[in-house]
């Protein structure tokens, strides 16, 4: 379970995070979404520890962030980061290996315990075929499953994933969100995840956390945060929101008197 | 080719024991490998083999030939060792401890040292690398600084500012070396990677500082692997990459610094050797610094051989012959950066 309570953080001495509270339950996944620049990578960023909090407490299943070193930490929580930036030349079994860095000593040498968690992160993200080709070689999403896979290698009770749909078509979009609901369920995992696409999160997450310049807007179900009144106040457009045909989510449209304006 | 591929070390370690049979052999006088074994056979206590070489063989041997390939496999190895850990710390394919300034910047240090004067007595002969080094590791603060843009380390900038701090402290060395009465010549020849001393001395006292460094670096690899992935990423798999990034500069400087003082500035064995190791075998870097080491080694004294024999009984600066081979290396490289596959 991941608390978070009154964060702020600063970057360059400006503050882009304004005590942020959100908790994540076990099994649940919480979708951050709002404009660019709201600070939801920052806020992900905050959270893994990569930059420093100037307020505010993170507790990772009860324990606070601020007392763990950096190999207990990763022990907590994972991050499955945008893949943009991955060493070409290494292979998926070496990317995901490096999942375990958290338990192993400073000379990396991996166990059979180590290799047989390894084996079964690839299998549940459908990587295993994958296991020999350099990462560079693959589509963009299937990079997204290595890294969720490293991911789970780690095996960490709280999951961030930092807008993991965006390079990707809309095939590899549900199919990636479908897996992660999966994975959250099965392993009881709290998994925080950053997204662009209002209808993803609607469609896909079990609370949605509405984010605006570096404050929490509102949290709560798909329906009590994505609504029109919100939605228009935070992006400045008017939109429209309408249930899903077949799940009854919030389906974001953007509203056609603005369109007309737009093009007469 | 094949034996090569599947035991990289077998393979690496083979090479670099002909390497050090050529060096021993070849020179002004040929001594046959097997005179060589039986030569220090005869020297240990005990045993029974019979003289059979002129009595010259055993003062080219102990005196020249053996302190010089000790002192070449070390400083090759340092170069390649430092050079595989600069290129994964920046991840960049280009770093080398010439090329980023690092070098010239020992140099600096050590002429530092030797202008003050306190050469021939033994703690000239420690104070040298321990100038140098305070050469290296500031040289590396400025360089990087200057070619930081946010946290990245692009190519360009690095090697831009590694180019222009190292023309910078190769003037001031200069400045110093002809202020100074030392003889020019030799300098100059130690300026472009020749070596000024010979016999065992400065091979021991260039020793522990590699060991040192050299061993740091070659249990780092799993954590320069996690660095391949950046700085961020790093962290969140529980990497303390501050401290991590300040030991192993530390450490590949020192090797680097090492390598200087003793051999001076010889370029490129930095580069190419890791390079070649990565494309033969693949990016690890558990793998990569031991086999550059092994590499490095067996590279320099390949190189050294020809700077001696080509324009025997002149010796070029060993450093002339890397950087013939190793500049066209380097272009190589710059171009095969923007497609690179196997980095």
């Amino acid at each position: 379970m991941l608390e978070i309570n009154a964060l702020s953080a600063a970057y360059f001495e400006t503050e882009v995070l304004r005590e942020v509270s959100l908790s994540v339950e076990s099994g649940e996944i919480l979708a951050l979404v709002g404009p660019n620049g709201a600070g939801k990578s920052t806020l992900v960023r905050a959270v893994s520890g990569v930059i420093p909090i100037s307020g505010g407490k993170v507790r990772l299943n009860g324990v606070d962030l601020k007392g763990l070193g950096y190999m207990q930490r990763a022990r907590y929580l994972a991050v499955v980061p945008q893949a943009r930036e991955l060493p070409a030349a290494f292979t998926v079994y070496q990317t995901v290996l490096l999942g375990r860095t958290p338990y192993l000593s400073w000379l990396g040498i991996a166990g059979p315990k180590d290799h047989a968690i390894v084996q079964l992160a690839l299998e549940r993200t459908h990587t295993d075929q994958l296991a020999g080709r350099r990462v560079s070689d693959l589509s963009g999403g299937e990079q997204q499953r290595v890294l969720l896979a490293r991911a789970l290698a780690q095996d960490a009770p709280i999951l961030l994933l930092d807008e993991p749909t965006t390079h990707l078509d809309l095939q590899h979009q549900s199919n990636l969100l479908n897996l992660v609901r999966q994975l959250c369920q099965e392993n009881n995992l709290s998994v925080l995840m950053v997204l662009h696409d209002l209808n993803l999160a609607g469609l896909y997450a079990d609370r949605v956390a509405l984010m605006n310049a570096g404050c929490i807007l509102a949290t709560g179900s798909p329906e009590q945060v994505l609504t029109a009144e919100n939605l228009s106040s935070v992006y400045h457009v008017p939109v429209n929101v309408i249930p899903h045909p077949d799940y009854g989510t919030p389906l974001v449209l953007p509203d056609g008197h603005a369109l007309e304006k737009a093009h007469p | 080719m094949k034996l090569f591929h599947r035991h990289p070390f077998i393979g690496t370690a083979l090479l670099l024991a002909a390497a050090l049979m050529l060096s021993v052999a070849i020179g002004p006088v040929f001594i046959p490998v097997d005179t060589v074994a039986r030569l220090l056979l005869a020297k240990l206590p005990g045993s029974s083999i019979p003289v059979t070489w002129p009595e010259t063989y055993e003062a080219i041997l102990l005196h020249i030939r053996l302190p010089h390939t000790a002192l070449m496999t070390l400083t090759g190895a340092a170069l390649a060792g430092s050079g595989a850990a600069y290129q994964g710390l920046f991840r960049n394919p280009l770093a080398d401890p010439y090329l980023i300034g690092v070098a010239s910047g020992a140099g600096l240090g050590a002429v530092l040292a030797l202008a003050i004067r306190w050469p021939g007595t033994l703690l000239g002969l420690y104070t040298v690398p321990a100038s140098a080094f305070l050469g290296a590791a500031l040289t590396i603060a400025i360089v990087y600084s200057l070619a930081r843009i946010g946290r990245a380390v692009p190519t360009t900038t690095l090697i831009l500012a590694g180019v222009a701090f190292s023309s910078f402290a190769t003037s001031l060395t200069s400045f110093l070396m002809l202020r100074s009465n030392t003889e020019l010549r030799r300098a100059l020849a130690w300026l472009l990677g020749g070596s000024i001393m010979n016999g065992w001395e400065p091979v021991w006292a260039m020793l522990p500082y590699v060991l040192l460094g050299l061993g740091v670096l070659s249990i780092s690899g799993h954590a320069l692997n996690v660095l391949q992935f950046g700085e961020e990423q790093a962290q969140q798999l529980g990497l303390p990459i501050e401290k991590v990034k300040l030991g192993l500069v530390l450490a590949a400087s020192l090797t680097t610094a090492a390598a200087v003082a003793f051999s001076g500035i010889i370029g490129f064995i930095g580069l190419i050797v890791p390079h070649l190791v990565r494309l033969t075998w693949g990016p690890d870097y558990r793998r990569l610094i031991p086999l550059s080491i092994l590499g490095g080694g067996a590279a320099l004294l390949l190189a050294d051989l020809l700077a001696r024999v080509v324009m025997a009984p002149q010796t070029l600066p060993v450093g002339i012959v890397t950087a013939l081979a190793g500049a066209p290396f380097f272009l190589w490289v710059l171009r095969r950066a923007k497609t690179q596959a196997y980095w």
